[in-house]
């Protein structure tokens, strides 16, 4: 593969699942109109979700989903011996995710809730770079597939990608969206990192801030303007630990703990 | 029982390829003998059931799509409609016809993936879809198209194909604008040529020829082929209310899967297309019927690698009914899409035909609208033990018939994926 003269070769790459919907894997899969020339752009080495052909053989390792058995722990650092790049893939492997909404309970309770007395292995949930280093994390959930292709092209060309640090209302504006807020909904664009095209106040729905927070946020003004337009504080707390995004920011209002889920 | 192969067969497929989640597959064969042969989930578990709980009632459908990347908006639609029956919120028509054209959005970008991507590279002895770009680029233009289009549609009436947004407790976000749906009905009257161009490959395309018979669960079909809520019928004979979705799918757990399984009159009972297919078959569009008598389907068929074929017709009868469907909305008023509605306590169950087979969620809320209580039951969970008593059945067939080890270990695959299991949604 050339371009501008130069040859160029193509990285080889696994994908990986782990506690997870596999959503951000099917969108690799998805957006067929580029398929083709994706797949002609790289070398897919390991891709259990779309092939049988197996080889561990790869520079670059996409991993996708939080860590969440002793199993998973081992089969990342695996992963991370081999890979010379690690991509973190979707809110799940870059912030733990929805699964962290089960952090509210216990453990043990937690696991007996579903399963009774039946055993099942299970641990805290941890993102990917609680248990490894992690070269790149590509947000959102789900990814975007733009975006995983804009990166896939940063990549073969051995340039670090930039992601947008701005809020998503910088997208959102210039889409000429009319701002959710003003139509009654609760967005969390203003403190969000950009970089999805603001899709969801593009659909009428808010931001939850599924790429974690943008650069520079202003959460105590943006709590403030969500409880003058009248949302309770359980409805704050609710939309912003969604997907564990802000975590440990002071201004954000905390879930209710409880000890019987 | 006696098979003629003397050799010991010993097959252990780890993390099963061209499903969705992890699964194995293990058989042993010693002195012609088949020693074990089981269909094992070893997904890990994520306790979506407790995730639920303490959230207010509307945040279930954006939860609930979570549990699976595929089939989101079948996950977003089956807590919607669990919320509006636990909360008696009556979903303004124009969101209802939203909703069903998202579904068959889905149904048609999940079929068409399993079907060219996942199943066809085993039809054409390749290991995955990246060598038939190669050799048979006519197969992967064809999935472009159609799975171009669906992705489109989904965009247009869920918000996007995986994790939408548009699907909320009372109806949906927005509606489409004219100018957009009479542009989308264009793209799909283009694609009907692609879909006929379909049928005569997968016409063409070997599958197994193997039979046993089962029970198959589904919704029941009043007038029109179901996918979004109603009675539950098995081919057994049960029929029972919405509602009373635990005596169709009484789950249970064994040692060797972190999915829950489930029975009713027989040790085991399929859902999904080949179930809808069974059950329903009345309610196919006509032209899903042309289709069906073409592949030679008829109801009931017990072959599991019919799957394919029974998604391949509904693929025919959703793009069909979208037409009519889009046609509809063009001549309608499309001011009134979300239902106002009041938190209460209540309770309520959502059942829907998602692609992979029936679908329930069930929730009870407290006075405040949050979630008390929530439970969800997967269509793969249903289909497990179908899964491992077919390749129970399967396995001693091919052994018997001299068939190879390797020849074993593919048709034992190609089995478990025409259920085109999710196996991650299973282990939610």
């Amino acid at each position: 593969m050339k371009y501008l003269g130069i040859t160029l070769e193509k990285p080889k790459v696994g994908v990986f699942g782990f506690t997870g919907c596999e959503g951000c894997q099917l969108q690799i899969a998805n957006k067929e109109e580029t398929l083709a020339d994706l797949l002609g752009a790289i070398e897919i080495r390991n891709f259990r979700l779309i092939s049988s052909d197996k080889n561990d053989d790869y520079d670059v390792a996409f991993v996708e989903g939080s860590i969440t058995t002793a199993d998973e722990v081992a089969r990342l650092k695996k992963i991370r011996e081999q890979a010379k790049i690690l991509v973190a893939m979707g809110a799940c492997a870059c912030l733990g995710g929805v699964h962290n909404l089960r952090s509210r309970f216990p453990l043990e309770e937690t696991v007996e809730a579903v399963y009774g007395d039946h055993p099942i292995e299970s641990r805290a949930v941890s993102r990917v770079s609680d248990v490894v280093t992690v070269d790149i994390e590509l947000p959102g959930c789900p990814i975007s597939k733009p975006e995983f292709e804009w990166l896939v092209r940063h990549l073969i060309l051995g340039i670090k990608p930039q992601f947008p640090q701005y809020s998503v209302c910088v997208e959102c504006k210039q889409r000429l969206n009319t701002c959710v807020l003003d139509m009654g909904v609760l967005c969390l664009g203003p403190v969000t990192r950009g970089g999805c095209n603001a899709i969801c106040p593009r659909n009428r729905f808010g931001c939850w801030g599924c790429r974690g927070p943008a650069e520079e946020a202003n959460f105590e003004s943006l709590i403030q303007i969500l409880r003058d337009h009248g949302f309770s504080e359980r409805k704050i707390a609710e939309r912003a630990n969604f997907f564990n995004a802000f975590n440990g920011v002071e201004a954000i209002p905390a879930m209710e703990k409880s000890t019987s889920p | 029982m006696k098979v003629k192969v003397e050799e010991p067969i010993n097959i252990e497929v780890e993390h099963i390829a061209r499903v969705e989640g992890h699964g194995n597959i293990q058989i042993s064969i010693e002195n012609g003998e088949l020693v074990n042969c089981s269909w094992d989930v070893v997904e890990t578990p994520r306790f979506f059931e407790v995730m639920f709980r303490g959230l207010s009632i509307e945040m279930a459908p954006l939860l609930a799509s979570r549990i699976c990347g595929i089939c989101s908006i079948s996950h977003a639609l089956a807590s919607a409609r669990a919320a509006e029956r636990a909360l008696q919120i009556r979903v303004p028509k124009i969101a209802q016809n939203v909703r069903l054209l998202a579904k068959h959005a889905e149904t048609l970008q999940s079929h068409t993936l399993h079907l060219f991507f996942l199943v066809a590279p085993d039809l054409l002895d390749v290991g995955s879809v990246i060598p038939v770009l190669k050799s048979h680029p006519e197969i992967i233009q064809m999935a472009t198209q159609l799975k171009g289009y669906a992705n489109q549609a989904s965009d247009l009436f869920a918000g996007r194909t995986s994790h939408p947004m548009a699907i909320q407790v009372g109806g949906v976000t927005q509606v489409p604008r004219k100018s957009q749906l009479w542009s989308l009905l264009q793209d799909l009257e283009s694609i009907m040529p692609t879909l006929w161009k379909a049928l005569d490959i997968f016409k063409t395309l070997p599958f197994p020829d193997f039979e046993r018979e089962t029970e198959f669960v589904s919704l029941r079909g009043e007038g029109h082929y179901p996918f979004i809520g109603g009675d539950l019928i098995s081919s057994d004979g049960v029929h029972k209310e919405e509602d009373a979705y635990l005596a169709m799918t009484n789950e249970y757990l064994v040692d060797t899967s972190t999915s829950k399984l489930c029975k009713l009159s027989r040790e085991s009972f399929a859902v999904g297309a080949l179930a809808r297919f069974n059950n329903n078959s009345a309610w196919l569009h006509p032209q899903a019927k042309v289709v069906a008598d073409e592949l030679g389907l008829k109801a009931p068929t017990y072959n599991p690698f019919h799957h394919n074929l029974a998604q391949l017709v509904e693929c025919f009868h959703v793009a069909y009914e979208s037409q009519e469907m889009i046609a509809t909305l063009l001549d309608s008023d499309l001011t009134y899409f979300m239902a106002p509605y009041q938190a209460k306590a209540g309770a309520g169950v959502g059942a829907i035909e998602a692609p992979r087979g029936i679908l329930y969620h069930s929730f009870e809320t407290n006075e405040q609208g949050v979630i008390l209580r929530s439970d969800c039951v997967i269509p793969t969970g249903q289909n497990h033990a179908n899964i491992h008593h077919d390749l129970q059945a399967l396995v001693p067939v091919l052994a018997a018939e001299g068939v190879g080890e390797s020849e074993i270990s593919k048709q034992a695959q190609m089995l478990v994926r025409a259920y085109d299991p999710c196996i991650s949604c299973s282990v939610h």
